[in-house]
């Protein structure tokens, strides 16, 4: 039943500070918060106001242009505080959670009987929606679209990221009924796995099963799709994280919505960096200070791994879809001299101007240091190193700058995601912010083509 | 402590303080010193340790070996001229007498209009006017007056770079375009027996050609092989050695900097065009061995250095090869049948900056053709 796929072009980042394999109960947070900010493009319409008490799974907020797509608590307690920013923009919505935890349940249909379109109905009203994802344009999925596929990747290959065996370990029942439902919601539901993995994964029934081999980003379901059954214009597909599956089979088990996440929190500044059973929207504090740190202040504490992460800080929040919290430190210093050849061989390149290439086994301690400055696009050939996929990706990324909408759609902007330009933004000597422009430029094609 | 002094220095050049105009005038000299202290604002949060600094000063490393060796044969070529004893010393400080000025007339005039631009644009100085400048006067004539230097090197950043937007957006390979200039210019001062050998247009007795000068008009070649590739012949003043160029060229190799795909199809390209004209050898510079082709005058300096510029080569994987290639052939194809320019490569290289971008469209057309015809498909059945 299972298909391989061997992708050649990339770079798996070798980094310090892995998680090790044991998986512990996060210490509980008293406070939680949803981020507008992480579901992009949705303008968000609050129908909680500060002091409202709020039940687990009651709705927060609903997108103003698809209002059947709600936003729900991931606990029961009170609104403390709606945090705006700019032009009074949502920024978080923050919730102190009760001693007592109380939640929404939906009164389920027998569940051999239900339709795609009750299916459809319950993962809206109960708050599950938004962990169903589209591509083009990486966002929330349009629930009136047809899609032609779902993919599932359960598959982790960027540095530091949590591995599914590990986040799915005891969630498997509740995986396989997600992947029953959503494959009622398309028939072509795929999943792709490592190809070395043994867990019960590789047994998951009522859907395709691919095993991926090769470097990073080799587990970006983006690179998945475009190697199974790449996206033409026009064509919708789905995207749900393997989690995210567990969670939306759980609310078919019991009516309630699920807002479990398994964390890996990780990166070389951290004493004892391990995985978490945490959920979304948990303050990050009390995991940090299990996880233990010295000079927190020092540190960049992102919600995701640190190729495509969101930075937040010490006391911000887990955000909606990340299963990994990397700490990696400020790189506000200096470097004498170190634009020079072999010069600072012990920062990671992928070039052959550093020394690092004798070190193929060697951890490295990054910092986010940009290593440079931003300069005009010279070096060609550096992008197509780390993608794997059949697309040009400078002459994409041009197209892109030049908010030029008929190349884009030839050159393949339907099949991307910022994050399948993580690794360009790594590797190129100009600095060019190939995850920006790819996004700016979906949100154009969005506003244009729709 | 250092750092400390170059912050204060630096104050009146900060945001909203008086001269912040000039600030990307004062922070490329700031960041020779220092890799600056910016960190990730989006996107990807570590970085590679690459820039484009290390990538252009590589390139800069790998001229060395050429120069140096181009330095020394000034000289040598003045004193066996001259008939004097000479030992390596006193042929390396003429050259160095004769080479220096050259160097810093084409650093001091093309960096001045670098940092005028990047202040007027308001973005930060590009580095690759370090290699284009220090290969400017290494593709000239010796004897070449500084004033020409200077004027060729305004023209080619003008005209071949800043007009088209600077650094990124050229079409012509900026040195490449200051020599042509001066090629049209001052014929006299790029060609001919007088140019080639130090003091040659001053003293009657010194006079040399190039080898493919020589072959255009007729003449017998006598240098051997070794000489040829050793470089001990007249020439422009870095690329009569092939031997060096190719150290420069295993460096450029190595470190990934310049494209082996665009040198081997060079190669390729010139050897089997060579090879094809000593078959039909109507003429001397039909019948000059095509292994010879390959080490005399501008072909190896050129295919490594100047056809390699990332910029005006071709983008693509497959691009790389035919570019590569076709430069070869047309090198070999002008030195033969266009005695007026004795060396192709120059012409070569510039021809084919033209038709890069024409040689991508039809390779990135490709794979538009392939996405076109995936859609296509999956629509019919679709529909079945």
């Amino acid at each position: 039943m299972s298909t391989d796929i061997k992708i050649r072009k990339g770079l798996s980042l070798r980094l310090k500070g892995a998680p090790t394999n044991t998986l512990k109960t996060a210490p509980p947070s008293t406070q939680f918060a949803l981020k507008p900010i992480d579901f992009h493009g949705v303008f968000p319409k609050l129908v909680c106001k500060e002091g409202d008490a709020v039940q687990a799974g009651q709705p927060l907020f609903y997108s103003k242009y698809q209002d059947s797509i709600q936003f729900v608590s991931p606990v029961s307690g009170t609104v403390k505080e709606i945090l705006r920013g700019a032009k009074r923009k949502i920024l978080e919505i923050v919730i102190s959670a009760d001693k007592k935890q109380q939640s929404v349940t939906h009164k389920l249909p027998s569940l051999n009987k239900i339709t795609p379109e009750q299916i459809k109905e319950y993962l809206l009203a109960s708050g599950n929606w938004p962990f169903i994802k589209q591509r083009p344009y990486d966002i929330v999925a349009n629930p009136n679209a047809t899609p032609k596929a779902i993919f599932v990747s359960a598959l982790a290959t960027a540095p530091l990221s949590a591995q599914y065996d590990v986040i799915l370990e005891g969630q498997q029942d509740a995986f396989q009924l997600g992947i029953d439902m959503l494959s009622k919601l398309s028939p072509n539901l795929h999943l792709s796995i490592g190809a070395k993995e043994s867990s019960q994964i590789a047994q998951t029934k009522n859907c395709k099963v691919h095993r991926i081999k090769g470097p990073h980003p080799a587990g970006n379901v983006g690179v998945q799709i475009h190697h199974i059954d790449p996206i033409n214009a026009g064509e919708t597909v789905w995207v749900v994280g393997a989690e995210d599956v567990a969670n939306i089979g759980r609310f078919f088990q019991t009516g309630v919505f699920d807002p479990t996440r398994t964390l890996a929190v990780a990166g070389h500044p951290l004493n004892t960096p391990c995985y978490y059973k945490s959920t979304i929207g948990a303050s990050l504090e009390p995991l940090l200070e299990d996880v233990g740190t010295e000079n927190l202040a020092t540190l960049r504490v992102i919600n995701g791994d640190v190729l495509t992460g969101t930075a937040t800080s010490a006391n911000g929040y887990v955000g909606y879809y990340n299963n990994t919290i990397s700490v990696v430190p400020e790189g506000n210093r200096y470097r004498m001299f170190g634009w020079l050849p072999f010069a600072g061989s012990n920062l990671h390149s992928m070039s052959n101007t550093s020394l690092s290439w004798l070190f193929p086994k060697k951890q490295y301690t990054p910092d986010t240091n940009l290593n440079g400055e931003e300069r005009a696009l010279v070096v060609t050939g550096e992008m197509e190193r780390v993608f794997p996929m059949d697309i040009y990706p400078m002459q994409l990324l041009k197209a892109c700058m030049a908010n030029d909408i008929e190349k884009m759609e030839q050159l393949g902007i339907y099949e991307v995601a910022p994050e399948d330009f993580a690794l360009i933004d790594y590797a190129n000597s100009s600095k060019i912010e190939a995850q920006a422009i790819i996004r700016e430029a979906l949100d154009l094609m969005n506003k244009e083509i729709g | 402590m250092l750092r400390k002094q170059i912050d204060r220095l630096k104050k009146p050049f900060a945001k909203g303080s008086k001269y912040e105009r000039f600030a990307p005038a004062v922070n490329a000299f700031d960041t020779f010193l220092f890799v600056p202290n910016h960190t990730t604002q989006k996107g990807a949060h570590i970085r590679d340790a690459v820039d484009l600094k290390r990538t252009m000063v590589t390139v800069i490393i790998a001229l060395i070996p050429a120069l140096i060796y181009g330095i020394y044969n000034t000289g040598y070529q003045y004193y066996i001229q001259t008939g004097e004893a000479f030992t390596f010393l006193d042929a390396f400080l003429h050259g160095s007498f004769k080479i220096l000025p050259m160097i810093a007339v084409s650093y001091g005039v093309g960096l001045a209009i670098e940092f005028a631009f990047a202040v007027y644009r308001g973005h930060e100085v590009n580095e690759g006017y370090l290699v284009t400048g220090l290969l400017i006067p290494m593709i000239m004539p010796v004897d070449i007056p500084l004033w020409m230097v200077g004027l060729s090197v305004a023209f080619a950043v003008f005209i071949a770079k800043e007009a088209f937007g600077g650094t990124g957006m050229n079409i012509l390979n900026p040195a490449l375009t200051a020599r042509a200039f001066a090629f049209f210019a001052y014929p006299t001062y790029m060609s001919g027996n007088k140019v080639w050998v130090s003091e040659a247009s001053n003293v009657d007795g010194i006079s040399g050609e190039t080898i493919l000068g020589s072959l255009a008009s007729g003449v017998n070649v006598d240098y051997s092989m070794f000489e040829m590739f050793s470089g001990a012949i007249p020439g422009s003043i870095a690329e009569t050695s092939t031997l060096w160029v190719l150290v420069g060229a295993a460096i450029l190799i190595f470190t990934g900097v310049g494209s082996w795909r665009i040198m081997l199809g060079g190669v390729i390209g010139a050897a089997v065009m060579g090879f094809l004209f000593n078959l039909w050898g109507a003429n001397a510079l039909m019948q000059f061995d095509w292994m010879n082709h390959l080490i005399v005058g501008g072909f190896a300096f050129g295919i490594v250095f100047m056809a390699t510029d990332p910029v005006s080569a071709a983008q693509t994987v497959r691009g790389k090869w035919i570019y590569g290639i076709l430069v070869g052939i047309l090198c070999i194809l002008i030195r033969v049948f266009n005695p007026a320019y004795p060396e192709g490569v120059m012409l070569a290289i510039l021809l084919m900056n033209v038709f890069a971008p024409t040689i991508d469209h039809y390779v990135v057309q490709a794979n538009v053709n392939r996405r076109l015809k995936r859609k296509q498909h999956s629509t019919t059945v679709q529909t079945a």
